[in-house]
């Protein structure tokens, strides 16, 4: 045993020095011809410049790529050295063999760099992102919003009534678990990236701006084919997700860097909240590192700014070309407090669009352009709403996203030129396990709240009220409710109850540092249950997971959406539809 | 993550009053001998510190701006301080609990007030509800030794569990 054991060691003691290069970006990456690329080799110690070899196709990279790589001896003053290429082009599609050499050890990649063919399918792509929209918030937002009865539904929501469906597979480079940022980046570059990082493949050094950046959509659009792009979300418009249309920053919480190359990039439309890092630190409210007002800046740049559903429309119908935004310093109000609860921050901001306002009136600036359009839209809140275990919110953000896409489909069905993709960037692990049969206008439960958890046969059928015209019960605390559970949960009171006065907060901050523990609160509601939570002491919430997201997809380009792909191929279905690869 | 959730159990008006009184008896606990004979400091809410709009900033209202100086009541709850035992933290009005993943690092609510202790000490349980009184502080400043930058301030202050 001992002698196994020893000779294991031995074996991993010898191969660990063959630890060899890491190439940027990564083995079997697909390139679109034409987009912009870092190219990054890392080094695992010190190289000799004079040792070093770089080569595409058994050619020297400067003459394959056109210029010579920088050589950086000691990356972060360590023994470790580098070189870069920025702003790679290649046009040529086809397998390229990236080898690198530092004269003891060598590693190759290959890259698929691809074409698109002509003609140009779509004139317009229209991608939908429910964050964290799993299988269970559609199922329940189609129960809510369109009703069911003997096991039938009495109608299909917009997003399941679309010809192309896929599984799309989320995994990051580094994780088989992504967060919002890798996972939305996947779709705005082609490229595979990191957790908490957009646009870039995340590299080895301490930097957040330096990593190898990959182009995006929106540039790709606006640069190669003049079109006009939109980016509309009721999450900060820094988020992740939103902010993956136009950052290459190793860090997602860098909202300053973050709004500097929204600024930067300049899509025409730019909508949601997250006011509080466009204002300088001196206004109260504002969440900026330095006294820069970016609202002037962007009015300076032509924007029209809105910070009301009415300014919004206003600036729409009168025409504006470049249209900002911001209707809450945080994120926006999910549709359930702002349309029915009135609590959260709607008192404070009570003119916040809907999101289906919102889409309107960006098709509306963007559609001036001849060129066509861009435009991602996300319901962000399912995502932050699951996180804290507030699953009627994230039903009603799951039916307000499926209107969203419906006022979409009105617009592409004028002329059949715009490709609509709906999906998830993650799923999270949640599921409908049962109706809770539980009178909450009657006195406390006499009975356990566990016990009134309908399973199988007792199961039956939720009493919300009959929809309105958008899909929405105006009463959620029925007697018979949706029982949606997460699989993964920190320490936390269990109701089994909306929560009517505001968001759900489920954890606070526990006695140890950078751990959490149940919000004592909710031990106050009658029946309330403590959970020990299943997750590290450090984790205050409900986690994403790494099943598939369903993808639907409506229009032209749309046949490219089957079977099961890779979060990377939804950049081709879209790259594909516009011919971004063709055109010069 | 951001919350705005208060238990249902009273009826809002009951809870408020019984709030106020907790507050002024806090007040006057804290405080001491000697300032419990002067005027009760006056309550102040979270609901009070500005007004009702401003996506781009938020105003601060007539009656914060009015007990500018003055001797004011809050009740909140502690924010989890840089280190242990401080005599500066962030007093809010619900029990926050910032998420790594789901939103920036910076997920503060907006409607913050910084609290200087007049003696350091150790931080309380973070869902517990503390009655806090001190001089009331208005306008934008950055903590020296810390760089963070508030708008409200309670200097010289003293808190107890509720």
């Amino acid at each position: 045993m001992r002698q196994t054991l020893a000779a294991a060691l031995l074996l991993s003691t010898v191969s660990a020095p063959a630890l060899s290069q890491t190439i940027y970006p990564i083995d079997r990456a697909q390139i679109l011809t034409g987009a912009m690329f870092d190219l990054k080799v890392e080094f695992p110690g010190l190289a000799e410049p004079g040792k070093i070899s770089v080569t595409v196709n058994g050619q020297d990279h400067a003459q394959a790529l056109g210029r010579a790589a920088t050589y950086v001896a000691r990356e972060d003053d360590k023994d470790q050295s580098a070189v870069t290429l920025r702003d790679v082009v290649i046009d040529k599609p086809g397998r390229y063999v990236v080898k690198a050499t530092d004269g003891v050890n060598t590693r190759e990649v290959a890259w698929d760099v691809y074409e698109t063919a002509q003609p140009r399918k779509a004139r317009n792509v229209i991608l939908f992102i429910g964050d964290g929209m799993s299988n269970a918030h559609r199922v329940a937002a189609r129960i809510l919003a369109r009703g069911i009865q003997e096991g039938k539904y009495k109608g299909k929501l917009t997003l399941d009534d679309m010809p192309a469906m896929a599984l799309v597979s989320t995994s990051g480079v580094d994780s088989v678990i992504t967060d919002s940022a890798n996972s939305a980046s996947a779709y705005t570059t082609g490229h595979k990236s990191s957790t908490n990082a957009l646009g870039v493949y995340a590299d080895r050094t301490k930097s957040t701006t330096d990593d190898p950046k990959v182009e995006t959509i929106t540039s790709l659009a606006q640069r190669r084919l003049n079109m006009a792009v939109g980016v509309v979300t009721n999450t900060e418009i820094e988020d992740a997700t939103p902010a993956s249309m136009v950052a290459h920053t190793r860090r997602r919480a860098e909202y300053d860097v973050i709004v500097q190359q929204f600024l930067d990039q300049k899509p025409d439309v730019i909508m949601g909240g997250g006011a509080a890092n466009f204002i300088p630190k001196s206004t109260a409210g504002s969440k900026r590192g330095d006294d820069q007002d970016y609202v002037e800046r962007f009015k300076d740049a032509g924007y029209a700014v809105a910070t009301t559903a009415g300014e919004m429309k206003a600036a729409s119908a009168a025409g504006a070309k470049k249209l900002l935004g911001l209707f809450n310093l945080g994120n926006m109000d999910g549709v359930l407090d702002r349309k029915f609860l009135k609590v959260g921050s709607v008192k404070r901001y009570p003119e916040q669009p809907d999101l289906t306002e919102q889409v309107k009136s960006a098709i509306e600036v963007l559609s001036k352009n001849d060129n066509g359009f861009v435009l991602m839209v996300e319901s962000g809140l399912i995502d932050k709403f699951t996180h804290a275990l507030d699953m009627e919110r994230a039903i009603y953000d799951t039916i307000m996203l499926d209107n969203a896409v419906k006022v979409a489909k009105d617009f592409a069905d004028q002329k059949n030129d715009t490709l609509i993709l709906v999906l998830a960037d993650h799923t999270h692990p949640v599921g409908i396990v049962g109706v809770m049969h539980d009178d909450m206008d009657g006195p406390a439960p006499n009975v356990e709240l566990r016990d009134r958890l309908g399973i199988y046969a007792e199961a039956g059928y939720p009493s919300y009220p009959a929809p309105d015209a958008e899909g929405y019960p105006n009463k959620v605390d029925v007697k018979d409710r949706l029982a949606l559970f997460s699989a993964s949960f920190p320490d936390y009171y269990e109701t089994y109850r909306p929560k009517m006065d505001g968001p759900n907060n489920p954890t606070v901050a526990g006695k140890e540092k950078g751990t959490y523990a149940a919000n004592e609160i909710y031990a106050k509601s009658p029946g309330a249950q403590l959970r020990p939570g299943n997750l590290p002491k450090d984790g205050n919430s409900d986690v994403h997971s790494a099943e598939d997201s369903l993808l639907n997809a409506y229009g032209p380009g749309s046949e490219m959406v089957k079977g099961s792909m890779d979060n990377t191929d939804v950049f081709k279905v879209m790259a594909h539809a516009l011919a971004l690869g063709t055109a010069k | 993550m951001r919350s705005h959730s208060e238990p249902r159990s009273n009826p809002p008006k009951l809870r408020l009053s019984r709030r106020r009184a907790l507050l002024a008896l806090a007040a006057g606990l804290a405080s001491g001998g000697v300032r419990t004979a002067a005027a009760a400091p006056a309550v102040l809410d979270f609901a009070d510190l500005y007004e009702a709009s401003g996506v781009l900033g938020l105003k601060f209202s007539p009656k914060l701006l009015s007990l500018k100086g003055a001797s004011v009541a809050m009740q909140g709850y502690m924010a989890p301080p840089l280190k242990a035992e401080s005599d500066f933290f962030v007093l809010t009005r619900e029990p926050v609990s910032l998420c790594p993943f789901c939103s920036s690092d910076a997920d503060w609510p907006t409607d913050i007030v910084v609290i200087h202790l007049r003696r350091a000490a150790q931080p309380t349980r973070y869902s517990d509800p503390i009655a806090v009184t001190g001089v009331l502080e208005v306008g934008s400043a950055t903590d020296a030794a810390t760089g963070f930058v508030s708008q409200i301030r309670l200097m010289n202050a003293d808190f107890r569990i509720v």
